[in-house]
């Protein structure tokens, strides 16, 4: 017998959107939620599907002017008021709707100055903002650009408090990411439980976790070919020039088509599920 | 490369060796790696109506690259120097191959991008164009890209190529992309052929020897439906349990 598995909508929401859904974030109220696309967030209220409420608006009077487009949202996990949206340049917003129904000004700023050092024609490209998701704490917000991943503290608008590098090794090739279209790809990044560990994916299957108090890091790979169930998964490492060790592999070897955009780790577990492509994967801590 | 081996045969001669290193000068290798990188940049934008989903993000970031390209070649004045002697004749002819370029890739209904849409496409460099637009005074070049409606006759055809292309951008009639191609599984594959053909093997490109990024696997497509095979069977797995 076949098993079929299908999916219905329970309810679907009127069309409220012009340019693709980016994000979608539930409040804390249990109530609303929003939906973001490009160039407008909408709210919404779970029991009224033929309206929603617009929040915020950066579509320009006159579109020759448009330089700049909303990437994710992000509703507060404990102040029902509260979200944030990020954009192509790199900023990230923080919106209080009880300022105004139309949430156009922010209430708090976020952004990092420029590196000129490692300035080029693709230093805004990288800087786009592919993911933004707030601590379970609700004190930090976390955001994934092309090379990195970043830590902003509430309390502070100018620079993020960490930054770690996902594949930095990739700067030097951004011409060909450029010529090849992943320069374009969105990588998501996640929490663990207790805001602890980071992890977000990268090329060749591989995915990185970043312990924000011991400051260590690994490299996993989500692969058939090495991962037998219950087989514990070796580190990773990507070797960047000179000599190549055994396990190790180089840049140019990477596979760009196999990429590890979605990642998800459990609220209270070590549990992560990790989407290659078309195979989902799900990890956990070894038990003994 | 004009300089070794060439004779001194009068004054007339001297000059001219030094008029071809001032020329030579102008183009230094930043330079065409920039003007390569604002050629693949405009091909880009002129092609992101075929890809699967057109995606608004992606032209905004590119839009923003060529006029970051365009401001900075403003600024050090290579932005005419580029227009070749006969001005009044050659932006033309670049103006005609763009738009045949656009309308090659618009009326080819069920064509993939091939690399004969290089055909259409004149050696120089796309960016002549630009001397011609920016000569209307108050628009900033490629201003007026994003407009979905309106009428477009005062603008150059490069900008009417491009508006036509945005057009696409605003989810009116997904399907319609999906008309344009039966297999849209592999847009990267594509569009990096489409690429290298467009900027031929006479020119190195501004990735001249990274190529091996490329992505390994001809596309998703192929191993895709490989491992259909095996969702079913993971999925059988996860109702069973």
């Amino acid at each position: 017998m076949d098993l079929m598995v299908e999916a219905t909508p329970r309810r679907v929401f009127a069309n409220a959107h012009t340019y693709h859904i980016n994000s979608i974030s539930v409040n804390s109220d249990y109530e609303t939620y929003m939906s973001a696309d490009d160039l407008r967030i909408n709210l919404w209220n779970f029991e009224i599907t033929n309206q929603s409420f617009n929040i915020v608006d950066i579509k320009p009077a006159n579109m020759e002017e448009l330089t700049e487009v909303i990437t994710a949202a992000e509703f507060h996990p404990h102040h029902c008021n509260t979200f944030v949206y990020s954009s192509s340049k790199g900023t990230i917003r923080l919106c209080d709707m009880r300022a105004s129904a139309l949430c156009d000004r922010h209430t708090k700023f976020f952004e990092e100055p420029e590196d000129p050092s490692n300035r080029s024609f693709f230093s805004e490209i990288i800087s786009s903002i592919s993911d933004v998701k707030f601590s379970h704490s609700g004190r930090y917000i976390m955001t994934r650009d092309y090379l990195t991943v970043k830590v902003w503290d509430l309390n502070m608008e100018n620079r993020p408090i960490e930054t770690y590098q996902v594949h930095d090794y990739l700067r030097s090739k951004l011409c060909s990411l450029y010529e090849n279209e992943c320069i374009f790809d969105k990588f998501e990044c996640v929490w663990n439980g207790s805001d602890s560990v980071i992890m977000t994916g990268s090329y060749n299957n591989f995915f990185r976790m970043f312990d924000r108090n011991t400051k260590r890091d690994v490299t996993l790979e989500a692969s058939r070919e090495n991962s037998k169930p219950r087989a514990i998964l070796n580190p990773r490492k990507v070797c960047v020039g000179g000599k190549r060790r055994k396990d190790e592999i180089s840049v140019d070897s990477l596979d760009f088509s196999k990429k590890i955009l979605h990642t998800a780790w459990h609220p209270s577990e070590n549990i992560i599920a990790v989407a290659a492509t078309n195979n989902l994967y799900i990890f956990q801590d070894k038990v003994n | 490369m004009f300089a070794r081996g060439l004779k001194r045969k009068c004054v007339g001669h001297e000059e001219d060796v030094e008029g071809a290193l001032a020329g030579l000068k102008t183009m230094s290798s930043y330079s065409l790696q920039r003007q390569s990188l604002l050629d693949m940049s405009l091909v880009k934008l002129q092609l992101c109506h075929m890809l699967v989903e057109p995606n608004l993000c992606r032209s905004v970031l590119i839009a923003n690259t060529v006029r970051q390209i365009q401001e900075e070649m403003t600024q050090d004045g290579t932005w005419r120097a580029v227009a070749p002697q006969a001005a009044g004749r050659a932006p033309l002819d670049r103006l005609v191959s763009t738009e045949i370029l656009c309308r090659a890739a618009w009326e080819q209904e069920g064509a993939r991008p091939a690399p004969g849409l290089g055909d259409g496409h004149t050696q120089g460099p796309v960016s002549d164009l630009c001397p011609v637009t920016s000569a209307q005074a108050p628009r900033h070049p490629q201003s007026s890209v994003w407009e979905m409606d309106g009428p477009r006759e005062n603008r150059g055809s490069f900008h009417k190529s491009l508006d036509q292309i945005f057009e696409t951008l605003e989810t009116k009639n997904p399907s319609c992309m999906e008309e344009l191609f039966s297999d849209v599984d592999s847009p990267y594959y594509d569009l990096d052929t489409v690429l290298t053909g467009m900027m031929g093997g006479t020119r190195p490109g501004p990735c001249e020897g990274l190529e091996g990024l490329a992505p390994a696997t001809p596309g998703p497509s192929s191993s895709c439906k490989s491992d259909l095979g095996e969702l079913d069977h993971v999925v059988e797995i996860l109702v069973e349990t």
